[in-house]
Order: C-alpha cells, then sequence, then structure tokens
C-alpha cells in the first residue's frame, strides 16, 4: 500500500519533480551565486505571478490552460499605447490603463469565449490559433490605425518616416509609467518577511479568536512563521537575500488575486465553474446555463491577464511592440503546469510554485549552458525545448492517466 | 391534494414526421401511489417522459396532441427546468452527479444555499457566499429520508453505485414541492440487495404523498413495489392494471403480445444436432451500453442461433466480442480451434464473418463503389481478388467485377451497377451489400447483428429469406442477433435471451409469449412462480 502510495505521488507529480532537478542541476553548473539568484527570481516573480495566477478560473471551468490571455495581453499595450500617448505618467498612468484595458478585455474576451462554446473539448487549441489569429489584426492595428488614420502625437511612438507605432514602446519616459507599482513601496527581503510574518500571524490569531479555524493548525502555523523569522537571524541565510528588493504593492496586488481565485470558489458562480468543469452534461441537467459559465471564465481570465500585461510591462519598463505578448499564453501555461497543475486541476499554490521553479530555471539555463556546452545559446535553447516539453508532456500525461485507467476493460467487469 | 390524480395524461399522440411513436396514449397516477410503466424498446416509453419533461426534442418537432393535467390543472410544460419546477422531478438511469463534488454538493447542485456579501450586493446573487453548514444540514435530512446513513461531505468519487443513486434521489427529494418522481431503470446498476433497499425507499417516499412513476423493464420488481401499472406497445396503450388484478404471466404476456404475423415462413424442422460450431465459454465483452458479463453458450453446426433481448442488455456485446471488436475476455473456440480474442483477423481467418449492426460505421465505406465494399475484406485477409507482382499486389478488376454482379444479382441488390458508391445506395440495400461482402470471405459461420434495422418491410422480408437459403442450401452456420423477437421467431431455430449481460434462457420459437416477456425481464420461465410468489 505504501510503495503504490510513493508510485502515486511520483506519478502525479512528475513534472515538478523533474523540473525541480533540473533547475538544482543547472543552478549547480550556472556558477552562479545564490544571492543573485534570488535577486533575479524575486523579479521576475512579481511581473509574472499575476499571469499565471490569471490561468485558474478557465482552467477550474473545464476549459484546459487559457492560451487566448495572449489577447488579453494585447487589449494591455492598447490600453498601454494610449495612456503614453495622453501622457498620464506615473500610478495614475498605471491605474488609467488597467481600468482601460478591462472594457477591451472583456470585449474580447467575450467572443473568445463564444467562440471556444463552438468548439467544446478543443479549447487550447482553439485558443492557441485564435491568439495567431488576433496577432494579425493586432499588427493591422498598430502597423497601419494607429499613426497613420489616427495619429499619434507623443514622442518616440512613430518613428518620423516610417509607417506604424514604432518598434519599442518605452515607459521609463517622464511620460510613461515604469515601476508605478514596484516603486510604490519597495523594502529589503528582511523587513519584506517581516511584514508578511506579522500580518499573517495576525490574520491566524483573529481567526483563531473568531473560532473560525481550528486551534491546533493555527498554533502550528503561527510556530511556521516564527522559525522563518528565526531562520533569517542567521546570518548564512539572510546573506542569500541579501540583494534581494522586495516590491510590495506588486505581491499585495498578486496576493489580492489568490484571494479572489480563494473566495470566489467558494460563491455560487464559483460552485458553477467547478460544476460546468466536471461535467458539462451534469450541470446543465441541473439548470446551470454551461455556455454562460464558460464566457465568464474566459472573460474573467482575459481581464485579469491584461492586468498581469500591466503589471509585466511596468518592472520591465519598455515592450516590444510587436512582440511582447506572443509568447505570453505559452509560457504562462507551462510555468502553472511545471507547478503540478493539469488541464483540469489547479491551485493558487501551483501557479505560485510553477512560476518560481519556471523562472529559476530562466535564469540559470543560460549559464549552465555556457558553463556545460561554452555557449549560452544552449541554455537558451534548452529553456525554450523545456517550455514546449513541460506542455507536450503534461497533455501526454494527461491521456496516458486516462488509459492507465482503462487497461483490462473487460475483465475489470468481472468484478 | 384535491384531485384525484396527481399526473393526467390524456390521449397523448406524438408524430416525428412520418413516423407515430404514440398513439392516443393516456397516463394517470395517484398522489402517493407506485405507478410502473412498462413496455419494450420502441415501445414509447421514453418518448412520453420527454413529453412530460417537455423536453426540447419534443418541442422542436412539432409538439404533441393530448393534455396533461397536474392536480387537476391542465399545464404546459415548456422545458425540464419547468417541470422542476412545477415538482417533477427525475431520477436518471445514468448517474448525474459530479464525481469531484460531496454528496452534499450534489444533492444542492445549482440550488445552493447562499449568504449576501459584500461583492453580491454590486454584482449579484452569483457571488453570494455558500452557506455550506445550512447547505449540508438539508443533504443530511434528504439523506435520512431515503435511509442512506452515509456521511454528507465524502466525495462521490469511488462510492459504490449502490450509494450513488441513493444521492440521486435524495437530490430529488429535497427539492421542495417535489410531487412527481420518475425513476428510470433505477435497479439496473443495483445489486439484489440494494435494490430491495431501494424498493423500500421507493415505498416510503410514496408513502409521504409523493407519487413515483417507476419505469422497468423487471417484472418482479414491478409486482414488489408497484400499485398500478400501465402497459405500452408500438406506441399504443396495451394495458392499465391494478397490481392485485394481475400476474406476473400475464404482464409479460402483454408487453411482448403478437406482432402481425411472421413475415418469412419456414419449414418446421428439428432443431440440428451434431458437432459444435461455436463454443463460447465465459464471455465477457465491453462494449460500452452493451456490457456481456460472463455468457456460456455453444451453437450447432447448421443451425440458426437467434439472439434476442432488450436494448442495452448485451446482446450486440456477443457477436462483437467473438469477433473482437470491443476488448473481450473469455474462452470461445471455433470448429474444435481455439480462437484468440483480441484482433478481429484472427476470427475473420477463422473463417468467420459478421454483418455489424453499425452498418455505416464499421460495416461499409460509404465513399467507395460496391464492387470494392464487396471484396475489401477478402482482399485484405485473405488476398484474394489481387495480382501478384513481386512485392507489390494490384486489384484483379476482371474478377471483382465478376464476383460483384455475382452478388448483385444473387442478393438483387437495386442499383445503377458495381460500380454506384455504396452511399447512396437506399439502407435495405446497403444491408444487402454488407451480406455480400461477409459471403465472398466463404464463411462457415456468420454473424448477423441487427440485420433489419432501419430498413423497410420489403427489403427486411428478402435480407431475411436470404439467411434462410443461405442456411439451408449452404448449410451455413449462423448467428443472428435481433431487436425484433418476431423476426427472431420467424426464422431460428433456437433463440436465446440475454438480460443485464447475463444469458437467462435458450427458447424454441414455438415458445409462449410469456415465457419471452418473463425471460426478457431476466426471470427464467418456471423460477417466476417463487419469485412472483415472492412479490405478493
Amino acid at each position: 500500500m505504501r510503495k503504490t502510495d510513493v508510485r502515486t505521488f511520483l506519478r502525479n507529480n512528475a513534472v515538478t519533480i523533474m523540473f525541480v532537478a533540473l533547475c538544482l542541476v543547472c543552478m549547480v553548473y550556472s556558477g552562479q551565486s545564490i544571492p543573485y539568484v534570488m535577486y533575479e527570481l524575486f523579479g521576475r516573480l512579481s511581473r509574472n505571478a499575476f499571469i499565471v495566477l490569471a490561468l485558474i478560473i478557465p482552467i477550474v471551468a473545464g476549459m484546459g490552460i487559457n492560451f487566448a490571455i495572449t489577447i488579453g495581453a494585447m487589449a494591455a499595450q492598447i490600453a498601454c499605447l494610449w495612456v503614453i500617448e495622453w501622457g498620464v505618467s506615473g500610478l495614475p498612468g498605471l491605474l488609467l490603463a488597467a481600468g482601460m484595458s478591462v472594457p477591451i478585455a472583456a470585449f474580447f474576451g467575450f467572443l473568445i469565449g463564444k467562440l471556444l462554446n463552438k468548439m467544446k473539448g478543443q479549447e487550447m487549441i482553439g485558443g492557441l490559433i485564435l491568439g495567431y489569429f488576433a496577432n494579425g489584426l493586432y499588427q493591422l492595428l498598430f502597423l497601419f490605425i494607429f499613426g497613420n488614420l489616427i495619429p499619434l502625437k507623443a514622442p518616440g511612438l512613430v518613428i518620423k518616416g516610417s509607417v506604424g507605432v514604432a518598434n519599442t514602446i518605452d515607459l521609463s519616459t517622464e511620460r510613461g509609467f515604469k515601476y508605478a507599482l514596484d516603486g510604490l513601496w519597495r523594502v529589503d527581503f528582511g523587513t519584506g518577511l517581516y511584514i508578511v510574518c506579522g500580518v499573517l500571524a495576525l490574520a491566524t490569531i483573529v481567526s483563531m479568536l473568531l473560532k473560525k479555524s481550528n486551534v491546533k493548525r493555527g498554533a502550528i502555523t503561527l510556530v511556521g512563521l516564527a522559525a522563518c523569522c528565526g531562520l533569517y537571524q542567521i546570518p548564512a541565510v539572510s546573506g542569500l537575500f541579501a540583494m534581494v528588493q522586495v516590491p510590495m504593492a506588486t505581491f499585495l496586488v498578486v496576493g489580492a488575486l489568490c484571494l479572489f481565485n480563494l473566495g470566489l470558489m467558494k460563491t455560487r458562480i464559483g460552485q458553477q465553474f467547478r460544476a460546468v468543469g466536471q461535467n458539462r452534461t451534469v450541470a446543465n441537467a441541473s439548470g446551470i446555463n454551461v455556455d454562460r459559465v464558460r464566457v465568464i471564465a474566459i472573460v474573467i481570465s482575459t481581464v485579469l491577464a491584461s492586468w498581469g500585461q500591466l503589471i509585466f510591462v511596468q518592472n520591465m519598463g519598455s515592450f516590444q511592440t510587436y512582440g511582447a505578448h506572443e509568447q505570453v499564453g505559452l509560457y504562462a501555461g507551462a510555468a502553472i503546469l511545471v507547478g503540478g497543475a493539469s488541464i483540469r486541476r489547479a491551485t493558487n499554490s501551483q501557479a505560485l510554485l510553477g512560476c518560481i521553479l519556471f523562472h529559476l530555471l530562466f535564469i540559470v539555463a543560460p549559464s549552465a549552458g555556457k558553463n556545460l556546452f561554452g555557449d549560452a545559446a544552449i541554455g537558451e535553447y534548452f529553456r525554450v525545448f523545456i517550455s514546449y516539453g513541460v506542455i507536450a508532456l503534461a497533455l501526454v500525461m494527461h491521456a496516458w492517466s486516462g488509459i492507465q485507467k482503462k487497461k483490462n476493460p473487460a475483465e475489470a467487469l468481472r468484478n | 391534494m384535491s384531485a384525484e390524480y396527481v399526473l393526467q395524461m390524456n390521449h397523448i399522440s406524438k408524430r416525428y414526421g412520418e413516423n407515430t411513436v404514440l398513439n392516443d396514449v393516456t397516463l394517470t397516477v395517484r398522489p402517493g401511489e407506485i405507478h410502473a410503466l412498462l413496455g419494450e424498446n420502441g415501445a414509447g416509453k421514453s418518448t412520453l417522459m420527454n413529453v412530460l419533461f417537455g423536453m426540447p426534442v419534443i418541442h422542436s418537432t412539432g409538439g404533441f396532441e393530448g393534455e396533461v393535467l397536474l392536480d387537476g390543472e391542465k399545464t404546459h410544460i415548456a422545458s425540464p427546468y419547468d417541470a422542476m419546477h412545477k415538482g417533477i422531478g427525475m431520477v436518471h438511469q445514468e448517474f448525474m452527479l459530479l464525481p469531484g463534488f460531496t454528496v452534499t454538493e450534489n444533492i444542492k447542485l445549482n440550488r445552493e444555499l447562499s449568504n449576501k456579501n459584500m461583492f453580491s450586493r454590486f454584482f449579484g446573487r452569483n457571488l453570494e457566499t455558500l452557506d455550506m453548514k445550512s447547505m449540508s444540514s438539508d443533504a443530511r435530512k434528504a439523506l435520512d429520508s431515503v435511509g442512506m446513513n452515509i456521511d454528507e461531505f465524502t466525495r462521490v468519487e469511488g462510492m459504490p453505485v449502490g450509494y450513488m443513486q441513493f444521492v440521486e434521489i435524495a437530490r430529488e427529494i429535497d427539492k421542495t414541492g417535489i410531487k412527481l418522481l420518475v425513476f428510470d431503470e433505477p435497479t439496473a446498476v443495483l445489486t439484489e440487495s440494494e435494490a430491495t433497499q431501494l424498493i423500500s425507499v421507493m415505498k416510503a417516499i410514496a408513502q409521504s404523498g409523493i407519487a413515483i412513476i417507476f419505469i422497468t423493464h423487471r417484472l418482479d420488481e414491478v409486482m414488489a413495489a408497484a400499485d398500478s401499472i400501465t402497459i405500452l406497445r408500438d406506441g399504443k396503450l396495451a394495458a392499465k392494471r391494478d397490481k392485485k388484478d394481475t400476474t406476473i404471466v400475464e404482464l409479460a404476456e402483454l408487453m411482448i403480445g403478437r406482432k402481425g404475423e411472421a413475415m418469412v415462413s419456414t419449414e418446421p424442422r428439428e432443431v440440428p444436432a451434431g458437432n459444435v460450431a461455436l463454443k463460447v465459454r465465459d464471455l465477457y465483452v465491453d462494449m460500452p451500453g452493451e456490457e456481456v458479463r460472463g455468457v456460456s453458450f455453444d451453437v450447432n453446426e447448421g443451425e440458426i442461433l437467434g439472439i434476442g433481448g432488450l436494448a442495452g442488455q448485451g446482446k450486440l456485446g456477443i457477436p462483437n466480442g467473438v469477433m473482437s471488436l470491443y476488448a473481450a475476455d473469455g474462452d470461445v473456440e471455433i470448429f474444435g480451434e481455439k480462437l484468440k480474442l483480441g484482433n478481429a483477423s484472427n476470427a475473420l481467418r477463422a473463417g468467420i464473418a459478421m454483418v455489424s449492426e453499425d452498418r455505416k460505421g464499421v460495416g461499409l465505406l460509404l465513399d467507395q463503389s460496391i464492387e470494392d465494399n464487396i471484396v475489401f475484406n477478402a482482399m485484405q485477409i485473405k488476398d484474394e481478388y489481387l495480382y501478384k507482382i513481386g512485392p507489390m499486389s494490384l486489384k484483379n478488376a476482371g474478377a471483382i467485377r465478376q464476383v460483384a454482379n455475382q452478388m448483385i444479382q444473387e442478393l438483387d441488390i437495386r442499383c445503377f451497377g458495381p460500380t454506384q458508391h455504396a452511399g447512396t445506395l437506399s439502407g435495405g440495400n446497403q444491408q444487402k451489400v454488407c451480406i455480400a461482402r461477409a459471403l465472398v470471405m466463404k464463411p462457415k459461420f456468420l454473424f448477423v447483428s441487427e440485420p433489419t434495422r432501419g430498413i423497410d418491410i420489403g427489403a427486411k422480408k428478402l435480407v431475411l429469406e436470404t439467411l434462410v437459403k443461405l442456411n439451408r442450401e449452404q448449410g451455413m452456420t449462423i448467428v443472428m442477433v435481433s431487436s425484433e423477437l418476431q423476426e427472431l421467431r420467424s426464422i431460428c431455430d433456437r433463440i436465446m435471451i440475454v438480460s443485464e449481460g447475463k444469458l437467462v434462457d435458450t427458447l424454441l420459437p414455438s415458445a409462449s409469449d410469456a415465457d419471452f416477456g418473463l425471460a426478457m425481464s431476466g426471470i427464467k420461465p418456471g423460477e417466476h412462480e417463487e419469485k412472483g410468489g415472492d412479490a405478493q
């Protein structure tokens, strides 16, 4: 019995375990110092976690990985362009862009949802192709309509003598909103840790006092938090995080999205997502409007993805006008799968863990490739290869677990 | 409840195009009674229930004639959801449960209880927080009333099938204002003790004043549970009986009935007894919807053996399993030689041919010509009708044309010629092409599965006559599977009746209607006295 437990655990978490091993190997060979890796990791985590978390709701609603978040990213970039054109900078600029991308992304999401309802069971490939198709429309918009039919005045958006919006949109000028969110409240790692632990401890104590949670579990949480802070007192440990600057506001937003995902699942509509995700026929028989629920799931996901892209670009400080959105769906999808999610089941913690592992590999793979094979391009090759590979593997394993159950059907009837 | 009947369906008629599926059927159910609805496949039971639930399939095909009265008042039921609001519930044959949800969540699916929160004030009811506590206490109450002591927080996944059935019932009971519950073949998946428990639960529900319509093919359960019985046959009301005035034998007779005269008359003869052509032992077949669970039988050389039974009971699984078209397990011997299951070409090489019930899916290549269809298997399996030139093989067009023309003539396939595409033929002629294809394999043993499904009467007659001719003139051993009992009785030497994946009995065509009816409901004739006695 125990043996099969271990085997089931290994099989269910094969992708994650493989990735942890890969990260460790690459980390050893990369020769990069841990403080540097941590610094990079926190930066990447803050800008990417949000968009990965945006994938959860469609997975729960049984629509697989929403590769069409690419289109959400496009909505964000359209909003971005106009905010820069109008010259609203800093936090107001970011908020305006966020507000503006809601109707755009929601409209796109509505259309995507309608289309995906016509191709039930093929949502993932549908979303992927839809992303490619939308890319064409996006190019038409940015190359021909913006800057030509609708003139843009802001400097740098259109290069003189050329056609369409410039290749790169820079947010670090005085018109842009680079670090609008990240820069709000930045602390070093130790302070951040104390604040987070303090808040969590407070929440645990309050919920214990209100008798909403188990006293034993609450106590364990408190001890765990104290241990974290205690561990940080050891210089060897704190040294690892010496370079890390934590953008608290960004992580706060990510945390809020986690809470949103959790809270939504406890509502009527959340229950409907889960019901539709498990079995459309049963959900329909109980009077749930399946198509509507699926459209809502995609709309929410697309809007969240557009916000995620805004968080991404405000951290990067600039983006490739014609390419920044292209890999968004692929990388986010790969990240959530690495964290142990499947195309049927996903949680916040899987999304965050996946994000950490995936980016860890991104940081260490190029220099590991350089040290091992004498060429950084090989490491780069590895990470692209691996992100496609992870998605393929997850799909194969999903099919495989279905086959496993039906190994000897005729004999199974005997019982 | 002032009205005498909770439900009256008066003079219901329903046509799908030319095809009358319900003809002046009347069904009345009193409050608190268990009313059994009996009938063979195609008798109109499901259409009647579709009318009751206002299924889209009824409304989109022109509605129905007649009237539906609930509590004595005339009503129009627009949709299944509307039916639910009017207090009509259904316990489905296939479970409408979500495996990943707990029992509570399933019972309360889409009828969740919820509390307002700060978001729901702005965004509406959909964002209200679920009130798991009151949901689970409601669920507990519903579970108690069906006598289930399972924990309401258990997940449905991995539960025994019997439990799922009770959860489903609990869900219906939990709905407020429920007046009428329809049980569609509820005992099909249950063990014997679970079925007994179910019947006592049904009686308890009926005691509380909820009427029950009980659809089943198990006559002994009808006698055990029902207060009154309506029997449908061929879309017409065959009879309405109170339980106290009837017997299980009468019910079986009413259900089967004589449907006109035999289409093909054969000389009565002794059942050929001689060498065993096909010996099947302990056959299990995983054909979805037609599972076979341990069937053993012998087919004698030179006989026509019929396999009958209701749809979904496994009769189709037998030929498909022997031919390895579906995963099968068991011992099969053909003419004394062991047949390895698992690969269809083994069976074909051993000289067994099959005319599939799935003409368009498995049987025919619709975009190919008649002649290609006829020789396809012979070419692929036996390498016939080919020229061999080194490693290459070419079609022998002359030989193919010759055999095709011969078959077209012998079987009277109505077509423009051997090059016409099979897809453009009528159903009956397609069926003949299928038979022709089986015949060019020169089989010693032929499975024919539902040969007359969906073809007109003239073609039916011809197909049946062809089978008899093959048997009498060429001595071919034939196993014919059919839902039409009358067909089986007109040409077969012996008829096996299959129910719930098991062989119930082997009868002679001359056996009485009652014997066939009882066998189809899983009761071996001769046993029913004791079983029927139990019921009373």
